[in-house]
């Protein structure tokens, strides 16, 4: 195939590389795939590139965006914000990941044994679950976590505890679809085990709506961790966190906006991006799409 | 009742007298539980697989030919279904055998063939990786050994570049490359017995042709008894040593292929070939049919079920009739029907017009 030249066909760009590597992508699906990648790359490598500790007090506090030496400014205690920003990623982003990393585990692993079991286990597991789910999240998660005590594993827990039912749900429906499949009946005949059939035969036929339900469970986990550090059950100051600095700059709303605006904004786009990394990804794997 | 090894003297199975059937069914019966009561679906079936025999059994939508098989190999368990009977297979008793037994059993020595062969593969794994499977699970092998083997039963099922085909994945085969496919993963470890429910109606007629030379010359390589689920009968004249004719859950005859095919006795079986178009002599019209349709589920008369579409109704027929053989010269065939029994002349005019 011929390589066309930029210049006689759509301008390349980033977007129409990823599209071609990727297939068509729409140009809300582009950015917050984009979003999402740069605040993984933000909270991972971030804190390695910002030489200022977000610890440190200095005597300028409430400076303006555009200071010398602060260019986002610094908070009540002089602390600079851009620093404090960037490390504030990292517990936000890595609280939502691991909860839905363990949400994603344990759920799964109960509703593949509920779907391929069927009978009474599925009833016994898919009746605890519904009574998880029963109870608001929020309020399960500040529940859990004022028995165990505020912090980044209690919040784990929480929110793990949280999820993992709509795991459950999602992937014994599934699996009891697959169930009726000739393949897992084939597998059966020909004396495969169940645990294999589960994790070899059916799991990977679950991927597309197990990813979609990931990036959904990470943007809520994230408003989750955010909004339990506001509340003040979640990261402990001093340590920098977006949900806790929005809580701390309340009382400056007037006179220091942009403390608010900037941590409330970067969690709004991480939590939204993820929504809509979501969504294409829905769209790349609904079958009837190419059909 | 059933056919004892003795009995068999004519037809293509002439080599198995004297041998002991290696699956023996007895009394076999499979309901299914429903709001509106028990359905029956197979209905105390007796029967005897020789080794290295093709038998094929044949009837119509609904007579339990597929529930029976399926039976055979502990998948239509659950709460909902009622089965009762007995399967001699290897020592084994399969009726009542644990999902422990039946998984040595399954895949190892019985191995089932499906009609829909891109449902049965899954489509997510190469078809190479697939076959390997099915050995690694049964023989002590290495990957990589398992990969060489699944590469050369992909070759004896006739896939071009076999080694280049294992790498594919489902849906890049076309149809009768999937039902090769899945007739190299059913056989890739030597079974005993296998049970090939309608494999060839999903294809088109000159792949169904292909795939039945197929398993004829696969079946005779390996000496593999093959059980065949189908309502076609070109097909049962092409590959089956015997045929079993159901009709609402009951065998009603049993015979060689020649006997069953240019000697029926029970008149569904009349009724079944009469409306089958014959390749030579004019078009007709219209072809015979039976009148009316077989009784459905729970509606099931008493005694002889096809009584009521019978055209030679007797009043026996109000008490079931059982399998036996009526004739002695060859009594390998078995027909259940009260006509046999009571040797009454039936005209020959009726026998050929029905």
């Amino acid at each position: 195939m011929r390589v066309t030249q930029p210049s006689d066909s759509v301008p390349l760009s980033l977007r129409s590389l990823a599209a071609r590597r990727f297939g068509a992508v729409s140009w809300v699906g582009f950015a917050a795939w984009i979003i999402v990648i740069a605040f993984l790359l933000l909270a991972v490598f971030g804190p390695l590139f910002i030489a200022t500790d977000p610890l440190r007090q200095t005597p300028g506090a409430l400076l303006p965006i555009g200071s010398p030496g602060h260019p986002l400014g610094t908070d009540n205690l002089g602390r600079d914000e851009l620093s404090r920003l960037v490390h504030g990623a990292r517990p936000l982003i890595g609280i939502a990941l691991l909860s839905t990393l363990f949400a994603a585990l344990i759920g799964t692993t109960i509703g593949l044994i509920a779907g391929y079991s069927g009978g009474w286990i599925d009833q016994l597991l898919m009746r605890t679950t519904d009574l998880v789910l029963a109870f608001p999240s929020l309020l399960l998660i500040i529940l859990l976590v004022s028995v165990t005590g505020a912090g980044p594993f209690p919040l784990v827990t929480g929110i793990t505890v949280a999820m993992a039912p709509s795991f459950a749900r999602l992937v014994r429906a599934l699996c009891a679809r697959e169930m009726a499949r000739d393949y897992v009946t084939s597998a059966t005949l020909a004396g495969t085990r169940a645990p294999r059939i589960m994790l070899v035969e059916i799991l990977p036929n679950l991927t597309g709506p197990l990813l979609v339900q990931v990036m959904t469970t990470i943007s809520v986990a994230a408003g989750f961790s955010a909004g339990m550090s506001y509340i003040g059950l979640g990261i402990q100051p001093p340590q920098p966190d977006w949900g806790y600095m929005v809580q701390a700059a309340q009382q400056f709303i007037y006179s220091q906006p942009s403390l608010i605006i900037l941590p409330a904004t970067c969690t709004l786009l991480f939590v939204v991006a993820c929504n809509f990394v979501g969504d294409d990804l829905r769209d790349r794997f609904d079958l009837r799409r190419d059909l | 009742m059933a056919t004892s090894p003795e009995q068999s003297s004519s037809g293509a199975d002439g080599s198995s007298a004297a041998r002991e059937p290696i699956l023996s069914v007895r009394d076999l019966r499979v309901g299914f539980r429903t709001r509106s009561g028990v359905v029956p679906a197979v209905d105390g079936v007796d029967l005897d697989l020789y080794a290295g025999e093709v038998l094929a059994i044949v009837g119509e939508s609904g007579s339990g030919k597929s529930a029976m098989s399926m039976s055979l190999v502990g998948l239509n368990r659950g709460p909902r279904t009622m089965i009762s009977g007995t399967a001699h297979f290897r020592g084994i008793e399969l009726i009542s055998a644990s999902e422990r037994q039946l998984r040595s059993v399954r895949g190892k020595h019985i191995a089932v063939v499906f009609q829909d062969a891109l449902a049965a593969l899954n489509p997510l794994h190469r078809i190479g990786k697939q076959v390997a499977e099915m050995i690694t699970l049964h023989q002590k092998v290495s990957g990589r050994r398992a990969k060489d083997m699944a590469v050369q039963m992909l070759g004896d099922v006739g896939i071009s570049n076999p080694r280049h085909n294992a790498e594919a994945y489902p849906h890049q085969f076309s149809g009768g490359m999937r039902q090769r496919a899945m007739t190299a993963i059913a056989l890739a470890n030597d079974p005993t017995v296998l049970i090939a429910d309608e494999p060839t109606t999903a294809l088109d007629v000159t792949i169904q042709a292909q795939i039945l030379d197929l398993l004829k010359s696969l079946q005779r390589e390996l000496g593999t008894a093959v059980v065949i689920v189908t309502h076609d009968l070109g097909v049962v004249a092409d590959i089956a040593d015997r045929v079993a004719v159901m009709y609402s859950g009951r065998i009603v005859e049993i015979g060689t292929t020649e006997q069953v095919l240019y000697a029926p006795k029970h008149p569904y079986t009349r009724g079944l070939l009469a409306s089958t178009p014959g390749v030579t002599g004019p078009i007709p019209a219209s072809l015979p049919t039976i009148p009316g349709s077989p009784p459905m589920g729970a509606e099931r008369p008493d005694g002889c079920s096809f009584a009521p579409r019978c055209a030679f109704v007797l009043r026996e027929c109000a008490t079931t009739p059982i399998l036996a053989s009526h004739d002695p010269s060859d009594s390998g065939h078995q027909d259940a029907c009260w006509l046999g029994e009571l040797t009454i002349p039936v005209p020959d005019e009726s026998r050929s017009t029905l």
